[in-house]
C-alpha cells in the first residue's frame, strides 16, 4: 500500500471526514488519495487561513477536520492558528510538506524551512517530523493525540520521507 | 440605516438559526442586542466568518447564517469561489456592506468605491446573489432561509457605529454553547 493511502486510511480510522487542501507537489499523492476517499469531504481552499476557517466550522458542525498544506503556510496562518484554532481550543491535524529540507532543488524554499520549526515552537504547536520512510507509523497515535488535546498539531513530512523530490 | 440598525432589525430572524458573526463591532452589536447561544462570535481572525459558516453548514443539516462585512470579505476574497463550488443549501452569507472598515474607524473599502461584491460573487460562480437596500434585509434574509437554497446577500447600508461593550465571554464558552446548539433537537 502506498504511503499516501496509509495516511488517508489513518485519517478515516480516526473519524476524519472533512479535509481541506492547498496543493504542494510533494503532497500530490495524498491529496489525490483524499479526493478518492468517499468517506471524506474534500474541499480545496484558496489559502490556508481560509482552510483553517473551514476546518473550525466543520469541527463545530460535528465533523473531524484536517488540513494538508505546505510549510510556507505557517507564514500565512499565524494569526488564524492563534486567534481561532488555539483561542477556541479546536483540534486540527496539519499534514505539512516540509519544503526546503535535504534534497530540495528550489533555494527559496529553504528560506521558509529555516523558520518552520522555530515558528511552530514559538506557537507551542506540538510538532512531529517524518524524515525516514516508515515514520508514518506514528500518524495514528498523533491523530488520537490531536483530538484528545484539542490543539493544532503539525506533522512535517520532508523530501527524504517521501523518497526524494 | 447603519449596520447596527440592520442587526437590530434582523435579530428576531437570527434568533432561531445558527449564526457565525464577524469580528469586532458586528459581533459586539449582536451580542448586546440579542445574545444567543446559537451565535458563534468571532473574537479574532478577520475575514473568516464565511469560511467558518460554510464549514458548519457542510458538516450538518441546520441552516447557518454567516454575517460578514464588505471589508472582511475583501480580506478573504478567495472564500467566494470556495462557496460557489461547494454548494451547501443550508448556508446563507449575509454581507453587510457599509463601504467601510467600521471596527477600525470607518476607513473606506473598495466595495464602497468601484468594486461590487455582488458582481464578484456572481463572477465566482455563486448562483443566488441578492443585493438589497438595508431596509429590505429582513425580508430578503427570511426569504433566503425559507428557500433552502444557498444564498449570498449583499445588504447596502450607511457607514457609522454605535457605542458597544466588548465581548468578555471566554472563547471556549462561546464555542461550547454554539456546539450544543448544533446538536440540540427541538422538543
Amino acid at each position: 500500500m502506498s504511503v499516501s493511502k496509509k495516511i488517508v486510511n489513518d485519517f478515516v480510522a480516526n473519524g476524519i471526514e472533512f479535509v481541506t487542501t492547498v496543493p504542494c507537489k510533494q503532497l500530490g499523492g495524498v491529496i489525490a488519495a483524499v479526493e478518492k476517499e468517499t468517506s471524506i469531504y474534500h474541499i480545496p481552499s484558496n489559502k490556508e487561513d481560509e482552510g483553517m476557517g473551514l476546518c473550525a466550522g466543520a469541527f463545530m458542525g460535528g465533523k473531524r477536520p484536517a488540513i494538508i498544506m505546505q510549510n510556507t503556510a505557517i507564514g500565512v496562518t499565524v494569526n488564524t492558528l492563534v486567534t481561532l484554532t488555539q483561542f477556541y481550543r479546536m483540534p486540527l491535524p496539519m499534514l505539512i510538506s516540509y519544503r526546503g529540507e535535504l534534497k530540495e532543488p528550489v533555494a527559496c524554499q529553504v528560506e521558509m524551512a529555516v523558520h518552520t520549526k522555530a515558528l511552530l515552537n514559538q506557537l507551542n504547536i506540538p510538532t512531529y517530523h517524518f524524515h525516514q520512510p516508515g515514520d508514518e507509523q506514528e500518524l495514528d497515535a498523533i491523530l488520537k493525540y490531536t483530538f484528545m488535546c484539542n490543539k493544532p498539531v503539525a506533522i512535517l513530512t520532508d523530501a527524504t520521507f517521501w523518497g526524494g523530490y | 440605516m447603519i449596520r447596527s440598525e440592520i442587526i437590530r432589525d434582523i435579530a428576531p430572524i437570527l434568533r432561531d438559526q445558527l449564526v457565525v458573526c464577524n469580528i469586532g463591532l458586528p459581533s459586539q452589536e449582536l451580542h448586546m442586542i440579542d445574545d444567543q447561544a446559537s451565535t458563534f462570535y468571532m473574537l479574532g481572525t478577520m475575514g473568516l466568518s464565511s469560511s467558518i459558516g460554510l464549514g458548519v453548514a457542510l458538516a450538518q443539516q441546520k441552516t447557518v447564517i454567516s454575517i460578514d462585512g464588505d471589508g472582511s470579505v475583501l480580506t478573504n476574497l478567495g472564500t467566494l469561489p470556495t462557496i460557489a463550488n461547494n454548494v451547501a443549501d443550508n448556508f446563507i452569507l449575509l454581507i453587510i456592506d457599509n463601504g467601510s472598515y467600521g471596527s477600525t474607524g470607518d476607513q473606506p473599502t473598495y466595495a464602497g468605491k468601484k468594486t461590487s461584491l455582488a458582481a464578484v460573487a456572481r463572477a465566482c460562480g455563486c448562483e443566488n446573489v441578492i443585493e438589497c437596500h438595508a431596509e429590505e434585509t429582513g425580508v430578503v434574509l427570511q426569504a433566503a432561509i425559507d428557500s433552502k437554497v444557498m444564498t449570498v446577500i449583499v445588504a447596502k447600508c450607511e457607514s457609522g457605529n454605535i457605542k458597544v461593550p466588548v465581548i468578555t465571554k471566554d472563547p471556549v464558552v462561546i464555542r461550547d454553547r454554539f456546539m450544543n446548539e448544533v446538536v440540540r433537537t427541538d422538543e
